[in-house]
């Protein structure tokens, strides 16, 4: 109980990850789902960090670093997305967004 | 036991902000608590001796990204919340059913993975880098010598993702 080990971290992870999932499937606001994605890559990232520590090796923080530009890059363009998908159809709901069907 | 207790504090913090940032009505209040849990996550990585993504978390998340969320928020200004008219046969009893499968799945690999986790297999380098200074030098060595392209790879990742931010938001081009 005192004593923290990586599954400790491992479990937290998962937990933050299970989050997001939820939040990916059950909203229906596309900027909320945006940020459960976020959730999902901190969780990634709360892994990694756990585990560099744990070998003494900073290999997994340089790995966390990627996982962080990834997650601007994904951002950026999503919201992006978000902006012009609003300027024409008036809505974030994903329910709505149907332009690319079938 | 100190470590016990900043862990077991800074996890109860992440994972209540979490639930809050999902749970939230209203989408700025969405953002704020994930202001907060990206910043709890940030000391998590005090704690796991990783100071120098500590500090890339709390300028890059809670500095940048949130600030592009909230820009967003307050552009796209929903008249109407998209929860408060939802169909009635949206899936959201689904989405939880398949959540909970994924969390299954994910503790059976837990409970197997620790079992008979290998030990720890010292990596190459890790002698050699630990003797050098503090974390922001390790990671700096590391990102420039065995990451150089992958490192440049990711700066044009980012060079690209603006230009096509830029693009996607223009009005016409």
């Amino acid at each position: 109980m005192t004593e923290i080990t990586p599954t400790h971290y491992m479990l937290l992870s998962a937990a933050l990850f299970m989050i997001g999932v939820i939040g990916v499937m059950v909203r229906r606001n596309i900027i909320i789902i945006l940020m459960s994605i976020e959730l999902i890559l901190n969780a990634v990232n709360i892994n990694l960090v756990a585990y560099a520590a744990e070998q003494q090796n900073v290999v997994g923080q340089v790995f966390a670093l990627f996982v962080v530009a990834v997650a601007a890059a994904e951002a950026a363009v999503g919201l992006g997305i978000i902006l012009a998908f609003y300027r024409n159809k008036e809505t974030v709901n994903i329910d709505e967004m149907n332009l690319m069907r079938w | 036991m100190g470590e016990a207790i900043a862990f077991y504090t800074l996890a109860a913090l992440i994972l209540g902000f979490a639930v809050l940032v999902v749970s939230a009505k209203s989408t700025v209040h969405s953002v704020l608590f994930l202001v907060l849990t990206f910043l709890f996550v940030a000391a998590l990585y005090v704690t796991l001796q990783a100071e120098f993504l500590a500090v890339i978390q709390v300028l890059v998340y809670a500095g940048g990204i949130v600030v592009l969320y909230l820009f967003v928020v307050m552009l796209v200004n929903l008249k109407r919340q998209p929860e408060t008219h939802a169909d009635p046969h949206r899936r959201s009893r689904l989405g939880l059913a398949l959540s909970g499968l994924v969390l299954a799945e994910l503790a059976a690999i837990a409970m197997y993975g620790s079992a008979s986790s290998p030990a720890a297999s010292g990596a190459a380098s890790a002698p050699e880098v630990t003797a050098m200074g503090g974390n922001v030098e390790q990671v700096g060595w590391l990102l420039y010598t065995d990451y150089l392209i992958p490192f440049e790879l990711a700066s044009m990742l980012l060079l690209v993702a603006m230009i096509g931010a830029i693009v996607l938001a223009k009005r016409e081009l």
